[in-house]
């Protein structure tokens, strides 16, 4: 076990992954020498070599369209882009090609790639640099969609990213690279990609988050326990494709109050397909209507009004005490 | 210095002219190969025709008609070494039959069954692209992937005119320049992108000269001259080999629509198409072979007959084949079914309608 912070977890599977793994290549904008804008690759080129940490042009669809060809090849390409605001060059790439390869190929071709993204706001920065674009993602069948909200989770999730036979979008809350360190086993670990995390039990509500909206809810929580007489289960998917449906079920036919939590706008986002989730499937379970606190319906914000944009525990609070009313 | 636009003269490379005469040395081409290179055209026209009839039938559903290409596409597709990769676009019938897609997994594709997009089971040929210029950077990522795995595979991808305005094109042919990759990109300009006419696609003179703003080479040639498209063609793999990229503009026409569900009449002059008959690249070969005394009228109407019969198998094992069942489309979606895969795919019935 070493205390380490998520981007050192991250750094760390990548070495380890690609020492397991002479297929496991990276490639992206300024992750060789300089070791990506956040570190994220740091020192790996120095390890493997140009030709496998590669530094590519400034060229978003390439470098995902590029790792669909050498997916589809034989090699386990890792590619990153430097935030995930980037990735609308690249959409066609990775909805329509890097998703679909095995779907039209009735199975003859797949691509084991993992597309690494930061994102997320709260740190501050120029436009396009913090938006949760996951939704989109969501709704593009073929692709999975996996974000940690811990070094923990970061270590195990991103090999079971790699080694994984499917495309993967794999989201990396920029807030929490540093935010916290936590003991990480050095040791090989997978976390099943589609199982969701309870973090904490709890019988009256359960609220559903994941990446970086995670120690925001559970801080939240934490201070409503310890001033009322309430006992909230806190739910981190983990992944929002695949959903672990069972778990989220589960606590909501338990708890009957539902608030789902993340920063991505609130209109077609994932909070909405949860909330449909449950309506199909525990609705009699309800005692409240179920609340989404998001991001708003407006592209992300400039950083003097991000923090009242983004869920905060004001609004985090707000949400629960509307869906406890009733 | 000022560079000024379209300064450099691009000379198209010309085996045969027009009538099927020899109009340079004639390159290492052997008479076997002569006689491949034209039966695998006349193949490739056969099935054209006959896709365009079952279209109108009903029988198949939309196809983008290849007619007036068969010498770009076979020549290019009869240089490559079957360890190689072809990323076609949708109007490649030719090149892919070449490359070992059978007949019948195309017809399966008009048809619109899922089994028609299994090509590269048999053969090194991607799915066919719908995207436009999209399978540039796939070829890409393939030849990179041959590079650092040591294999002796060139990857190549086939656009058309229309495909070199995206995006995709100029970002692939940047990677391959920087990365020195093994790739050639095969640039059938056939004049028409649907309705807009080559002239608006860019404003190079030639396409070939794009090569070189990436640092890679370029060459144009004459896509209805099969010798002069195979020759080059070897070539160009030979370089993309030894790890040089190179674009290849070879200078054609589509006779045909765009698709079976298109009316050229409404955008281009019949004068234009008729010119373009006059180069057809079947009648230039067919009469270059009769020169040489390896051909002659009564071989070239069983070649056709020959072709027929090939085609009309083809079409029974393909109608023959059961169609798609809708409970299949959720088995190609991820290697292992997502718990809402399988409870949507459980919610079909037998007859594939809503149980």
């Amino acid at each position: 076990m070493t205390s380490m912070t998520m981007i050192e977890a991250i750094n760390l599977t990548l070495r380890k992954e690609m020492e397991r793994d002479n297929k496991v290549v990276c490639l992206g904008e300024d992750i060789g020498k300089n070791g990506g804008v956040f570190r994220a690759t740091d020192g790996l080129q120095a390890v493997f070599g140009e030709e496998r940490v590669v530094d590519t042009p400034i060229a978003e669809s390439a470098i995902v369209g590029a790792a669909v060809g050498m997916a589809t090849r034989g090699l386990r390409p890792v590619a990153e882009i430097q935030f995930l605001g980037f990735i609308y060059e690249a959409m066609d790439q990775m909805a329509a090609q890097a998703a679909r390869i095995r779907f039209r190929s009735a199975g003859t071709l797949n691509a084991p790639m993992v597309v690494r993204a930061p994102f997320g706001g709260g740190v501050r920065t120029p436009e396009l640099h913090s938006d949760s674009l996951e939704g989109l993602f969501l709704h593009s069948p073929g692709l999975k969609v996996v974000m940690p909200s811990s070094p923990y989770d970061a270590k195990g999730l991103l090999a079971a990213a790699i080694r994984d036979n499917d495309p993967v979008l794999f989201l990396e809350p920029m807030k929490l690279y540093r935010a916290f360190k936590e003991d990480v086993p050095e040791e090989d670990y997978l976390l099943e990609l589609g199982k969701a995390h309870v973090l904490k039990e709890g019988e009256d509500l359960t609220i559903i988050t994941y990446g970086p909206t995670v120690p925001l809810v559970k801080n939240v929580v934490e201070q409503i326990e310890k001033t009322q007489n309430l006992s909230i289960e806190i739910i981190d998917l983990r992944t929002i494709t695949p959903i672990d449906e069972e778990t989220i079920l589960a606590s909501v036919q338990k708890t009957g109050r539902a608030v789902i939590v993340h920063e991505a706008v609130k209109t077609g986002g994932p909070g909405a397909e949860i909330s449909a989730l449950i309506n199909e499937k525990a609705l009699f379970h309800l005692t409240a209507p179920i609340i989404r606190v998001t991001g708003f319906d407006t592209p992300y914000p400039v950083p003097s009004v991000e923090d009242d944009w983004l869920p905060n525990a004001t609004r985090i609070g707000e949400g629960i005490k509307e869906v406890l009313s009733h | 210095m000022w560079i000024e636009p379209n300064e450099t003269e691009v000379n198209r490379v010309q085996v045969l002219n027009e009538t099927g005469k020899l109009v340079r040395t004639y390159p290492q081409i052997c008479d076997e190969e002569l006689l491949g290179l034209y039966k695998w055209m006349v193949q490739a026209r056969t099935f054209d025709q006959r896709a365009l009839k079952l279209q109108r039938q009903g029988r198949i559903g939309t196809y983008a008609p290849m007619i007036g290409q068969e010498a770009a596409q076979i020549g290019s597709a009869f240089a490559l070494k079957e360890q190689d990769w072809m990323y076609p676009s949708y109007r490649e019938v030719g090149a892919s039959l070449v490359h070992g897609v059978s007949m019948e997994n195309f017809f399966l594709y008009t048809m619109g069954n899922l089994q028609g997009g299994t090509s590269a089971k048999n053969a090194n040929v991607f799915p066919v692209q719908i995207i436009i210029g999209a399978q540039c950077l796939h070829a890409v990522g393939g030849a990179w992937a041959s590079k650092l795995q040591h294999e002796n595979s060139v990857s190549v991808a086939y656009i058309g005119d229309g495909g070199t305005s995206q995006g995709d094109f100029h970002e692939a042919l940047n990677f391959a320049g920087v990365y020195k990759l093994p790739v050639v990109f095969f640039v059938q300009n056939n004049h028409w992108a649907i309705s807009v006419p080559r002239s608006k696609q860019t404003a190079s003179s030639t396409i070939a000269q794009k090569a070189a703003a990436y640092g890679i080479t370029g060459i144009q040639v004459d896509g209805n001259d099969v010798l002069a498209v195979y020759s080059t063609m070897q070539e160009a793999l030979k370089r993309a080999r030894e790890g040089k990229p190179v674009l290849v503009e070879a200078v054609t026409y589509r006779q045909g629509p765009h698709t079976t569900a298109d009316d050229p009449t409404k955008y281009r002059q019949n004068t234009e198409v008729e010119s373009w008959l006059e180069k057809d690249p079947l009648k230039r070969m067919k009469a270059f072979m009769i020169d040489r005394n390896i051909w002659d009228e009564e071989l070239d109407q069983k070649e056709f007959e020959i072709a027929n019969e090939k085609v009309t198998k083809a079409f029974q094992l393909a109608e023959n084949t059961p169609n798609s069942k809708t409970e299949e489309v959720f088995d190609f979606v991820f290697e292992q079914k997502t718990k809402q895969l399988q409870e949507q795919k459980s919610s079909i019935g037998t007859e594939g309608v809503l149980k």
